[in-house]
């Protein structure tokens, strides 16, 4: 053996023994790999849309008013948070009073206050105060456009003001998350340097902060809802992106759960003992349909045939069951779905009689461009999804032209009118939805939330859900209010305003070694009472 | 000597202009900027145009331009929109990353490159000449993204003796095992480029009338070896030269495969986020490699081949 061959087989040996004892594990450490490209900001003012709310959101800080993750049997609701009771002032319903929890203490040891969280909303909603975020806040800020004022009333209550009478105010004030404002000055006053030793009042405390490459949390001992102080010792999540690498980090045993696995490595997965999990949560995947002049999707008949058309079912199979189909912007088992007179189903001949009733048929096809996009939060797998509907739609007598955009040029475009430059001329556009809270549904389809004033792209001008969702957002009562909603969602199904896909059900692929995590049907998810065995 | 690497390097910065110029102006030309793309789908338009104002992207395009590059002159790219961190630091991070991959990566393509290429070309019309140019050619010609993905699969995944992906922490040697496969992948371009262009400049040399003198006059094979090997550097370091400002680009997609934080990564996420100052500040860095690195093989060249300084 050459001196040369000796060597390079030393060094091979070397490599490999290095590379078995390089991933490690430790006990009771949960290593997450998150779909976000960047860790998610940790300052209290996550970006990263939902996920960053998910992971370095709820688990490290508390709202006045908390998610409920504990009933997993139904829709995530409310708990109670910072605040232990909120109510608004039966006699001047703008005026909400929330009663705040006594003997919590940020993570660097320092008591939560009326004071402290009077400066927390100073960090969000006023330009003029030395804590004012420039660079975050409008992230809280756009979700709470109705906040008036914020007083103290005294050292155990807060009262918050909205510009009118609006009933599901506390489910958006679960935005404004409380950090510490001993730790903001300790850190030099910048929020900057916040982000990298942040401290809140949640279950977890940020240990690590490594941009670009993950954050390590660990235990909060002194959690004050101590049924909620974690079973792990440490929590580390890790941006990755591409799905393949989520997959194989996986497989190899460097991370002990992955979001969103790639649907077709489940069935693969699955037989090598890994666990999948599956929950509906509030999550649409449609296409929003312009009803403006220039769109075909102006007459009723074709997006009826739109909805009949499509092979939910067979979507469904294609994405190996990570999803369920979608009749409705609701879901059917959610308290506000209503009853609409029409269901959806896979009917092509209906479909194509519909057609022929609007003026179309096989020579005359409906003509239609539709903007999807390549990637992005909540997304599912734009391409194939799409691709798979295009011939479903060929053989009703669509003819479907694509326009490929990026997440970015996708956002620009929805936030103007269809017939505005940025939307590219396009009829419609499929960009995954919440339905979360009750203020969802108005953002997408009341009549004065049509872009530049809201979410409503489609432009949808019905009076009956206009009626329906004001009367909603005046009503105090719970049940009443979903019985409002449920009118709005029956009249946009029976319209067809959208074309309603699927719910995707938020896969993730665990190792057999993590127990106890219940998923709530939520787009955040409790961490507290997972396990990591060995 | 001095004059000319002098000269060389004031000639870098109107190219350095440029390149700053060309990024401001193709980012003006995709549709979003940072804004949109920071807030949540439901921002209202004043919103996002008041944050707009406090970025200073409600400014005229020259303007905006013009600010960064005041600020760009005194060595500060300004801060990340989105992670508020300032872009000199996050570029030092990325480039040292990819630095790590970049360099064993070079050594490793160059020098088995330079072997193959000459190995071939001695045995020219030989079946190692064949075998030694096939593998070249696949260096070249595999999508390495590809290659990736199945090194990935047979030592990650099956095996289970190397890392899928990351970094890794702590020291060099703990460090190692995550380098092997990206630094195997990213060796392949190299490795096939320079082998292939040894082989060729090799050949040529060699049916050159000096080489058939040399041998006539009875010179042993080494020393013809070392002169042909001499007129064959130039080109050959012209292209490691440029092939190394590839390298330290980073390449997107092995860093996406591997997710590796450097500076391929970063690139790829300040496209995809319009995060402008760090987008420009990263490729100016690059820019500026770029050219020290053809700096450094002009002068290179001119010392093996005195016909270059004249």
């Amino acid at each position: 053996m050459s001196r040369f061959t000796k060597f390079a087989f030393v060094a091979a040996l070397a490599a490999v023994g290095l590379g078995l004892s390089g991933p490690s594990v430790q006990a009771q450490t949960l290593r997450i790999a998150m779909t976000a490209s960047d860790i998610p900001t940790v300052g209290g003012i996550p970006d990263n849309g939902s996920e960053g709310y998910r992971f370095t959101g709820f688990p490290v800080y508390d709202a006045l008013v908390n998610w409920d993750f504990s009933k997993t049997d139904q829709p995530a609701d409310l708990t109670p948070g910072l605040a232990t009771e909120w109510k608004a002032d039966p006699e001047e319903p703008r005026k909400w009073i929330f009663k705040l929890r006594k003997g919590v203490k940020f993570h660097d040891g320092t008591d939560f206050t009326a004071d402290a969280a009077m400066w927390n909303f100073d960090r969000i909603f006023n330009d003029k105060a030395a804590n004012y975020d420039s660079a975050q806040a409008a992230i809280v800020r756009v979700s709470l456009p109705m906040l008036e004022k914020y007083e103290k009333l005294d050292d155990d209550t807060l009262v918050l003001w909205t510009k009118k009478p609006f009933s599901p105010f506390p489910y958006l004030i679960t935005r404004v998350l409380f950090v510490s404002p001993t730790q903001f000055a300790k850190v030099g006053g910048k929020w900057v340097d916040f982000g990298k030793q942040p401290a809140g009042t949640g279950p977890f405390k940020v240990t690590k902060v490594t941009q670009r490459v993950s954050i390590e949390m660990a235990r909060n001992e002194d959690y004050w809802d101590k049924a909620r102080v974690p079973k792990l010792e440490k929590l580390v999540l890790v941006p990755m992106p591409e799905a393949t690498t989520r997959l194989a980090a996986l497989r190899s045993g460097q991370v002990d759960w992955i979001e969103v696995p790639p649907p077709d490595a489940i069935p693969s997965l699955k037989s090598a003992g890994f666990q999948i999990s599956l929950k509906p949560y509030p999550h649409l995947w449609p296409w929003v349909l312009s009803v403006a002049d220039n769109s075909p999707f102006k007459d009723k008949r074709v997006r009826q045939a739109l909805n009949y058309a499509i092979d939910r079912d067979g979507l469904v199979a294609l994405l190996n069951g990570t999803a369920k189909p979608a009749t409705g912007f609701y879901d059917p088992t959610y308290p506000a779905f209503g009853k609409p007179k029409t269901t959806y189903n896979f009917d092509p001949a209906k479909a194509k009689a519909l057609l022929k009733e609007a003026g179309f048929g096989p020579d005359k096809p409906v003509k239609a461009k539709i903007m999807i996009s390549t990637s992005g939060s909540g997304q599912m797998m734009p391409i194939p999804m799409n691709e798979f509907l295009q011939q479903n739609l060929k053989e009703a007598g669509f003819d479907i032209e694509y326009n490929v955009v990026d997440w970015g040029t996708m956002l620009v475009a929805f936030r103007n009118p269809p017939t505005a430059a940025m939307s590219q001329g396009s009829h419609a556009v499929n960009i995954s939805l919440p339905f979360s809270d009750p203020t969802n549904i108005y953002r997408f389809f009341h009549s004065s939330a049509m872009p530049p004033n809201g979410s409503n792209w489609g432009v949808t001008n019905d009076p009956i859900v206009d009626k329906a969702l004001d009367e909603a957002f005046n009503t105090f009562d719970p049940a009443k209010r979903d019985e409002l909603l449920g009118k709005a969602n029956a009249q946009i199904v029976d319209e067809a305003y959208w074309l309603f896909i699927v719910h995707d059900l938020n896969p993730r692929a665990m190792t057999a070694k993590v127990k106890g995590f219940v998923p709530a049907q939520s787009w955040f998810q409790d961490l507290t009472q997972v396990t990591v065995v060995k | 000597m001095f004059l000319f690497a002098t000269r060389r390097l004031f000639q870098a910065l109107p190219i350095l202009l440029g390149v700053s110029l060309v990024v401001f102006g193709l980012l003006q030309i995709v549709p979003g900027n940072p804004i949109d793309l920071l807030l949540p789908p439901e921002a209202s338009p004043d919103m996002i145009a008041q944050m707009k104002a406090e970025f200073g992207f409600d400014k005229p395009l020259y303007i905006q331009y013009f600010n960064w590059l005041l600020r760009a002159l005194s060595g500060n790219f300004g801060n990340s929109i989105f992670s508020g961190q300032p872009v000199n630091a996050e570029v030092a991070v990325a480039l040292k990353n990819t630095l790590y991959l970049a360099l064993p990566a070079a050594v490793l393509g160059f020098s088995l490159g330079i072997l193959l290429g000459m190995l071939a070309a001695f045995n020219s019309g030989h079946w190692l000449d064949k075998l030694f140019s096939a593998l070249a050619i696949a260096g070249v010609s595999l999508p390495h993204y590809w290659f990736a993905i199945i090194m990935v699969v047979i030592f990650s995944v099956t095996l289970n003796v190397l890392p899928a992906q990351g970094m890794g922490e702590g020291s060099l040697a703990e460090q190692i095992p995550f380098l092997i496969l990206p630094v195997i992948t990213l060796s392949l371009i190299p490795m096939g480029v320079v082998a292939r262009l040894v082989r060729a400049t090799v050949l040529d040399i060699r049916s050159q009338d000096f080489v058939g003198a040399l041998e006539a006059k009875g010179l042993g094979k080494r020393r013809i070896l070392y002169h042909v090997a001499k007129n064959a550097a130039p080109p050959v370091l012209a292209i490691m030269g440029l092939q190394f400002g590839y390298l330290l680009g980073g390449s997107i997609l092995v860093e996406t495969v591997f997710n590796w934080p450097g500076s391929g990564n970063l690139l790829n996420l300040a496209i995809f986020r319009r995060d402008i100052p760090v987008l420009q500040g990263t490729i100016l860095v690059l820019a500026f490699f770029f050219v020290l690195l053809n700096l450094a093989v002009d002068i290179a060249q001119a010392m093996i081949d005195p016909r270059i300084r004249r």
